[in-house]
């Protein structure tokens, strides 16, 4: 266990855990305002990272390619909520569960229809290889830029629910909706647009992480398990909660696959390291999250009074 | 004159109808052609069946001198449905050969079928251990190489340039801990880290950070498809391949993955039984041909598919078109004699390939695209494989 093996394997975790933050802050802010468990959030992040692929190629510029997309993804998202999503807030979380599941399958086989199975996306060719960032360690440069992204936008997002009459109205809608509906305020208007916002960090999310991972269809579901693991650590409809929540699973996620199977080496015979550590690295996220219900079933900041 | 070689041949054919009645020449051969051919490991085994198809194309549509029924489907990378084909081909199509799959447990699943109701399956990929040794059958043939092999050759590759120390990748299943395996029996240096990932895993940054600590001499890893796109173009652009070498087995190196990576693909060393500039006349005219028909350069799974076709072709041109004198088949497929791509090999006792294992790097050829080039000498000539002693079959 080296200095620069911690380092590196933070920036991993802060990497990993800001792009979380982007999908869990949008599904934590939909679930604690609407009080709607949207399944279909992981299928908005796919449908960014689809537009993303499709629009890079089209307009050839990686950056333009990603804002269009981003925008594209909120008017999709925005407008799912006004046809679709806002009939379901009445109904009980299991038809909600039920209805975005099914929507999942909807869009999976629409965007399969619409691209194929994946698209090819790549990061620009600027950010191809890595920079030295200390003697000894070099670290790829395009996630260097992931972080700055994730930490800019997550900036922005406090700036929004903190210092603005939206971002009150928003804070209000988590804490007691019928009292802020009461007060005056257009709730409506208020869902399409948080539901837009969550949309469009799901496509900055889907755009980030394409060139890295892979843009398919299904990619959505793997990550939305995790978002959910984030706002249920971070406590629902708080903003902060999830930053917190999401850098946690971030750093317990990357830097349980390296200390735990070396721990498990120093402590345990060969062959059961080799086959539980593996093992017991990958539940470390949902050992965490058990945890944390245990000790604070609200989790950690509950934005509801 | 005339007259009595007629007559004599008259009495000859009637006497071979009495005595062969059941091995009459059919009129046609029925091959049933199962592979994966939609989802994200499709190109895989669309590899597999346009090189097959393009053996039977430049044989005017036949196979053997008979014409080729070849019925072509999808096992959609199910097992499940994997096994209902070859079920199907079996029991009502009553195929001659079944062959095509790309994956050892989608292969595993049908097999039993096939076998067990005593139809030839040519396997153009999968050869997993367990069929290579006890439960060792007649009716299954391993056109391609032993599962373990390309990784045997890596390991023989690292232990020849003297590797003090290498890290070793696969994913946490069973593939993933017997390419590993077939690494390490060849190769005599350190192992400074083994690890298993998570099936699918396609974030590998914890797992780069880690390499970067154990400073290895040479990095080999065994990530099939996108897996393995993935861990490349990370590695790359983590910085890793100044001070590491990556080896990878021949399919991790290949056109498609070449295609996916780009130039960072040159340089990376790795080991197969086939290469595009094997210098034999088969191969050339196979590449050739290939790229005419296609527009792409062919893989070693199409290279393998190829070789299915023309070991067809050799056993049934042998039988005379006995379709039906399984026992027979069963003998000219082990006997065959026919220009492998891959230059000369032959069937071991358990139908697994003996032949040689070559060092591939990746280069640019006269038109400026990636290739594999073969270098040097084999790194195993003439290799079986490990299992072949616990196989009953002499």
């Amino acid at each position: 266990m080296t200095g620069i093996l911690i380092l590196e394997q933070a920036l991993n975790g802060l990497q990993f855990g800001l792009m979380l933050f982007l999908l869990a802050s949008g599904l934590t802010l939909v679930f604690g305002i609407m009080d709607m468990i949207n399944l279909a959030h992981g299928a908005l992040y796919m449908v960014g990272a689809f537009f993303t692929a499709w629009l890079v190629q089209l307009t050839d510029s990686f950056w333009l390619g990603v804002l269009l997309a981003v925008l594209l993804t909120a008017v999709v998202g925005m407008l799912l909520e006004a046809t679709l999503l806002r009939t379901l807030y009445a109904r009980d979380h299991l038809s909600q569960v039920l209805a975005t599941f099914a929507l999942i399958l909807i869009i999976n086989e629409s965007v399969r229809m619409i691209w194929g199975s994946d698209l090819p996306l790549s990061a620009p060719q600027v950010l191809a290889g890595p920079v030295e960032l200390l003697p000894g360690l070099l670290y790829s440069s395009y996630r260097l830029v992931i972080i700055g992204v994730g930490l800019g936008i997550a900036l922005l997002l406090f700036l929004l629910v903190t210092r603005t009459r939206m971002g009150a109205w928003v804070r209000a809608g988590a804490s007691n909706r019928e009292m802020a509906m009461a007060m005056g305020i257009n709730i409506r208007a208020l869902f399409t647009g948080v539901f837009g916002i969550g949309a469009a960090l799901c496509a900055v999310a889907g755009a980030m992480l394409g060139p890295l991972l892979a843009v398919q269809v299904g990619m959505g579901e793997n990550i939305l398990i995790l978002a959910f693991v984030v706002i249920v650590i971070g406590g629902i409809g708080s903003v902060w909660g999830a930053f917190v929540g999401a850098i946690l699973v971030g750093f317990v996620d990357t830097l349980g696959r390296t200390l735990l199977p070396f721990l498990f080496r120093e402590v345990f015979s060969p062959q059961f390291a080799s086959a539980a550590g593996p093992a017991v690295a990958s539940i470390a996220v949902y050992v965490l999250m058990a945890v944390v219900l245990f000790v604070r079933p609200q989790g950690l900041f509950s934005g509801r009074s | 004159m005339r007259l009595a070689f007629l007559k004599s041949l008259l009495t000859l054919s009637s006497v071979a109808a009495l005595v062969a009645m059941p091995a009459l020449a059919a009129d046609k051969v029925k091959i049933g052609f199962v592979s994966t051919l939609s989802g994200p490991s499709a190109a895989l085994g669309v590899d597999i069946r346009d090189a097959f198809m393009l053996a039977v194309k430049l044989n005017g549509g036949k196979l053997g001198g008979l014409p080729a029924d070849v019925s072509i489907s999808d096992d959609q990378f199910k097992p499940d449905v994997g096994k209902q084909l070859f079920e199907r081909y079996v029991k009502r199509d009553k195929v001659d050969f079944l062959t095509g799959v790309v994956f050892s447990n989608i292969m595993l699943a049908g097999l039993p079928e096939a076998v067990d109701n005593k139809t030839i399956y040519l396997s153009p990929n999968a050869a997993p251990s367990p069929i290579a040794g006890a439960q060792c059958s007649p009716y299954f043939y391993a056109v391609s190489w032993p599962n373990d092999a390309y990784h045997e050759a890596a390991g023989q590759y690292a232990t020849n340039l003297k590797v003090k120390s290498a890290y070793l990748l696969a994913p946490n299943y069973q593939a993933g801990k017997d390419s590993l395996a077939g690494f390490k029996r060849f190769y005599k240096g350190t192992v400074s880290g083994e690890v298993y990932t998570k099936l699918g895993q396609l974030d590998y940054a914890a797992e780069l950070a880690e390499i970067r600590a154990a400073k290895p001499e040479v990095v080999y890893t065994f990530l099939p498809g996108g897996m393995g796109i993935n861990f490349i173009k990370q590695f790359m652009a983590a910085g890793l391949n100044k001070d590491i070498r990556l080896i990878q087995p021949g399919f991790g190196a290949d056109q498609d993955v070449i295609r996916a990576v780009g130039n960072d693909m040159l340089g990376v060393f790795d080991t197969a039984h086939w290469g595009l500039d094997l210098p034999n006349e088969a191969n050339k005219k196979f590449v050739a041909e290939f790229e005419k028909e296609y527009k792409r350069l062919p893989t070693l799974y199409a290279a393998q598919g190829y070789d299915t076709a023309l070991l067809i072709d050799a056993a049934v041109r042998a039988s005379g078109g006995k379709m039906e004198d399984k026992d027979a088949m069963l003998k000219h497929l082990k006997t065959a004699k026919f220009n492998s791509v891959r230059g000369d090999f032959r069937f071991n006792t358990n139908n697994f390939p003996i032949q040689n294992y070559y060092l591939r790097e990746v280069q640019k050829d006269a038109q400026g695209r990636l290739v594999n080039r073969i270098v040097g000498q084999p790194i195993l000539a003439n290799h079986g494989d490990a299992y072949v002693k616990d196989c009953p079959m002499k």
